[in-house]
């Protein structure tokens, strides 16, 4: 199909954008990578009047890791694959960004697109939970800082106004020792997860000292597996303490059924990744 | 002109010559084609999978910017032809197909009206204008169901939803039954899939100015599409000129009669312009055929040594909504005739069901009906390993038909010759290329540590190139079987070979010059391949049935053995020595004995067309044409084994080997012929594995209507395929070929599951049906834990 017509901006900065989403929240939609927002114009399942596009907007763009981490909404997962100084402090970011997709999406995809689809299957926000990340967001009214785990309400849904644009991630810096994997079965056809699981975990002499795991493709949103991450502070990852923090990860989510896989096997896919996940940080 | 460097060329794996073109984006397809004031066509299709018309309103889209034409199906009755199946079993019930639905839509996706306008998006902005007012009726999607009383009914003339009823088999089934130790039963499904082609149909109509029509389509079959078009639009077959160009993949999908490919011909000549029309990948899994979707129900009645005295299987073959063009084929003849496989089972008791649901239609992909039939013949043996705790290879050995039973009648039925094999052959290198024994006790060792392996093999028989054409018309199949080539040699020797096959990514460009030019005995550079151009290629049925070399092949064989004939009187005559006296080998005709200077094939090819020394009576000229009928079909075969590994927590399966030794009769290419193989192994695994297409029950929505739900497999999700040939020439035609095409995804489908079932016996699990999914095979797992299942 072809999509219905459309005005297209391109804008040279956050003010611009800022100022013609504020004009008309319902009918204008940003433009970033694309990835969802064509398809689904092509299909005619939305046809926005107005297309921003930020991809012109230099604060939106990069990776800064210093003393904390910014990476802006704009960064590509091939970014964030290929970057050197992030694998270095958050391995978990090249391992993540190398399970999504093809290269060609990685390429035009980016982490605030992502992030602000809110697809409940969708990969980074595991990953934005799990490392306790603060979600930087412009509106009319300025500036604000959220964390993570408020950010995802339900199904394509965000904290985000319509006038809102999702600026960057901000991740502080990660303690000394703390251990990041991300754990996903993806579905045959979307590529999307079933079940993805993020962990990053720190410990002192041998106990859990630190721990969050982010859940994505099993519910409705992306969410905290807290009960589990509350069992494992101040435990030995044995297999008995990763069977049992695997098992309440599975029975705090309230998972969906659909036609591929069910809630049950989508339950036992949260404790079998969890668990492997676990294990692996053993295995170091 | 050189001479050849290498004879034979047979059996060399030489390149594809068409890779550079394809490698480097320079094939050239229908949607590559613009010409001046080309109008757009798009198609509204139904949302509903069965609806009452009540009205279509086109107000609103004639008046939208851009548009020429706005038109419902009630605008084109009468005006052409409905759309009408070419392969018409005696005794089928036909429904009436209107190329855009009048009153009644039968399935998600059927034409309900249509718009052409200066631009594409302008024919979909129109599209969006058009107001039908439905009433929606029950569907029935799946066959079970469509059969039962009180189902709902497609078509006034089809009572029950079944189109025919066809019965075939040989001994005495009852009998068999009575005498066996037991009889085994199973049920199984072939899930419904989509010939996912890379490139999705498209097609342009152009009117001439002289009165012509020229219909650019990805044809696999360009002569039938050209009497199809005309016939239906009621426009003189010999102003119509179908060109197929490059083709991005087939595999069955594009040798069908669609209502597009009626309506840019038909509009075009109303709005004297061509007209375009190309279909997304949302319409592709909504409007072009289907594949498979048969529910079987089979009984094995065997002896406790594993030998099978007799088999029943009743077959219930989906059809979708209309019959398409060869669909009463499919199920039928295609599917049960073949039940018995590679076996010996002289009691075989078989009957097919044709059924018709609110379904995309169903036609040929890969293999049309073997598959369906070997996947019958293949769990059912693996079944009575199964139950009666023998090994699966000592069960095939025990039945297998034996190298001097050939050529075989299964079952002494009417029609299914099997004209060559040696099963045993394919088997014992099968067994040691995968390394059986080893692996079996790998298997073994590794299933005491908590890991679940499995083996799996299937063999497989069918037949190709159907021929010859009197036999055709038995099964109503309304077009002949034979293939033309025409030879033509110019006065430089330069060899153009024009063939009625079509090549959609095969490579017939190389294959049919390599058998040329053995014949010929010029280098395969001299040698050009023409076609999918009706006005080109004088005549000639395509490709479909992997009958592209067995006969294509064979005719371009004969033809250029008619060159030979013809260039070794002009040479006898140039030499002054009798015809019998002249030899030809490594491009020179010579007079062996003697010192006489031999005479090269391009100084002949000049000859003939000067004309001075032709002996008497002979024509100048070096230009063949033969109509090659084959008296009969060839039976490829092999034996097809997978290692897997299945994790129990999650499902998923690992496939750690595959190994495919096939009997394809002469291998032309090796290269190409493992690449065919390589090819359809990877949609074997893809039935097997991922593919399905799925409908709601109620509603007959279709669920998979895009790739983000249809599963079709990446290069990652494949193994690395060990494939090695046994040749055993086919006795039915000159070169010995049989055909490869379809022969991978026949093997797959049941190798891979018995492979799974293998990995999973420890479970107890004897079922799953395909596709082996990760949430179905982890839903087995807990269904056979909790003891449910048992």
């Amino acid at each position: 199909m072809t999509p219905a017509s459309f005005d297209y901006v391109r804008v040279a900065s956050l003010s611009d954008a800022i100022a013609l989403i504020a004009a008309d929240p319902d009918n204008a939609k940003l433009l970033a990578g694309g990835h969802t927002l064509i398809p689904t114009l092509k299909l005619r399942l939305a046809s926005p009047a107005l297309l921003v596009d930020i991809g012109g907007i230099a604060e939106m763009k990069g990776i800064e890791v210093g003393d904390n981490i910014r990476i802006g909404a704009l960064t590509t997962h091939a970014q964030l694959l290929a970057s050197a100084r992030l694998h270095e402090a958050l391995p978990i970011f090249r391992q993540a960004a190398s399970l999504i997709a093809d290269p060609q999406v990685r390429n035009r995809g980016t982490i605030g697109g992502s992030l602000a689809n809110a697809d409940p299957a969708a990969d980074w926000p595991a990953i934005v939970l799990a490392l306790n990340a603060e979600l930087e967001i412009v509106g009319p009214g300025g500036r604000r800082r959220m964390a993570a785990k408020d950010f995802f309400v339900d199904i394509m849904t965000t904290a985000l106004n319509a006038d809102d644009i999702l600026l960057a991630i901000h991740i502080a810096a990660p303690r000394p020792g703390t251990l990041s994997r991300y754990r996903k079965i993806h579905h045959p056809a979307s590529g999307y997860a079933v079940v993805g699981v993020a962990v990053a975990l720190s410990r002192q002499s041998g106990l859990v000292s630190h721990a969050e795991i982010g859940i994505t493709g099993a519910a409705s949103r992306a969410f905290t597996a807290e009960a589990a991450r509350d069992f494992l502070i101040g435990k030995s990852l044995s297999v008995e303490t990763i069977k049992q923090a695997a098992l309440l990860a599975s029975e705090e989510a309230e998972c969906l059924s659909d036609r591929y896989a069910s809630a049950d096997y989508r339950k036992h896919l949260i404790k079998t990744e969890l668990a492997r996940a676990l294990v692996s940080f053993e295995e170091v | 002109m050189t001479e050849p460097e290498t004879l034979p060329y047979i059996g060399q794996p030489l390149r594809r010559r068409e890779d550079l073109k394809f490698i480097t984006g320079r094939g050239r397809y229908v949607d590559d084609i613009a010409l001046p004031h080309m109008l757009h066509l798009t198609i509204l299709r139904s949302p509903h999978a069965h609806a009452l018309i009540k009205n279509v309103d086109l107000v609103a889209a004639r008046a939208a910017p851009g548009v020429r034409l706005a038109l419902s199906g009630a605008d084109l009755a009468g005006k052409i032809g409905s759309i009408k199946p070419n392969w018409i079993l005696p005794g089928t019930k036909v429904p009436d197909r209107p190329v855009v639905a009048v009153d009644r839509v039968r399935f998600v996706g059927e034409c309900v009206a249509l718009v052409v306008a200066e631009t594409r998006a302008l024919a979909n902005d129109a599209l969006g204008l058009i107001d039908v007012d439905f009433e929606t009726l029950p569907a029935v999607v799946d066959e079970t169901l469509a059969i039962k009383d009180g189902a709902p009914q497609l078509h006034d003339n089809i009572p029950n939803n079944v189109a025919t009823i066809y019965n075939v088999g040989g001994g005495d089934y009852q009998k068999a039954a009575r005498e066996a130790d037991r009889v085994i039963s199973l049920q199984i499904v072939n899930n419904r899939l989509i010939p996912t082609c890379m490139e999705t149909r498209a097609i342009v109509a152009e009117p001439n100015a002289d009165g012509t029509l020229t219909v650019y389509v990805p044809s696999q079959v360009p002569h039938m599409h050209r009497r199809w078009i005309a016939e239906t639009v009621g426009f003189p077959e010999h102003l119509l000129r179908v060109i197929a160009p490059d083709i991005g993949g087939g595999f069955g999908a594009k040798m069908h009669l669609y209502p597009e490919e009626l309506l840019c011909p038909y509009l075009a000549r109303l709005l004297a312009a061509p007209v375009k029309w190309w279909e997304t990948r949302s319409e592709s899994h909504q409007s072009t055929s289907h594949g498979r979707a048969h529910t079987e129900t089979i009984e094995m009645a065997v002896r406790n040594d594993g030998t099978v005295l007799g088999m029943s299987v009743e077959t219930l073959g989906n059809v979708g909504a209309y019959l398409s063009n060869m669909a009463s084929g499919g199920p039928t003849i295609n599917t049960v005739n073949f039940g018995t496989g590679t076996y010996k089972i002289a009691n075989y008791r078989a009957i097919s069901r044709v059924v018709l649901t609110n379904t995309v239609p169903v036609d040929a992909y890969r293999g049309y009906g073997r598959p369906e039939g070997a996947y019958i013949a293949e769990r059912a043996i693996d079944a009575v390993a199964r139950h009666l705790k023998l090994d699966p290879i000592e069960v095939r050995r025990r039945n297998f038909i034996a190298p001097a039973d050939f050529p075989y009648r299964p079952y002494n039925g009417p029609s299914t010759i099997y004209d060559s094999g040696n099963y045993e052959g394919c088997l014992e290198k099968a067994l040691a290329a995968f390394g059986y024994e080893a692996r079996c006790d790998e298997r073994d060792r590794l299933r005491t540590k908590g890991l679940y392996r499995g083996v799996g093999i299937a063999a497989y028989t069918h037949m190709c190139g159907m021929a010859p054409s009197r036999r055709l018309a038995l099964s109503g199949f309304d077009r002949g079987g034979w293939e033309s080539a025409r030879v033509s040699v110019d006065s430089s020797g330069r060899v153009t070979i024009y063939s009625g096959s079509m090549s959609q990514g095969h490579g017939h460009a190389t294959s049919l010059a390599q058998i040329a030019a053995d014949v010929l005995q010029v280098p395969i550079d001299n040698i050009d391949v023409v076609q999918g151009d009706t006005r080109q290629v004088q005549a000639g049925h395509g490709t479909f049935n992997s009958r592209s070399m067995a006969v294509g092949g064979s005719s371009v064989h004969v033809t250029s053995r008619r060159i030979v004939a013809k260039a070794t009187k002009i040479a006898a005559s140039m030499l002054e020595v009798g015809e019998r006296d002249v030899a030809y080998a490594a491009g020179q005709f010579s007079v062996p004995g003697t010192d006489i200077a031999p005479l090269s094939f391009s100084k002949v090819a000049r000859m003939a067309y000067v004309g001075h020394r032709l002996p008497d009576g002979l024509e100048p000229g070096l230009d063949e044409t033969t109509f090659y009928d084959p008296t009969g079909m060839g039976a490829p075969s092999g034996v097809h084994m997978a290692y897997v590994e299945v994790d129990p927590e999650t499902g998923i399966v690992d496939i750690l080997d595959y190994v495919a030794v096939d009997d394809v009769g002469t291998i032309i290419n090796p290269l190409l012929a493992s690449g065919q193989i390589h090819g359809g192994v990877v949609q074997g695994i893809a039935q097997a594995l991922y593919e399905e297409v799925s409908y709601d029950s109620e509603s007959g929505q279709l669920l998979t209507g895009s790739l983000l739900d249809y599963a079709v497999p990446r290069a990652e999700s494949v193994p690395f395929i060990r494939s090695s040939f046994q040749e055993t020439p086919s006795p039915t035609n000159p070169i010995g070929v049989k055909g490869i095409g379809e022969s991978g995804s026949i093997a797959a489908p049941p190798c891979m599951v018995h492979a799974v079932l293998d990995a999973l016996s420890p479970f107890g699990i004897t079922h799953v049906d395909m596709p082996l999914t990760p949430p179905r095979i982890w839903a087995a797992i807990q269904h056979a834990r909790t003891g449910a299942g048992q």
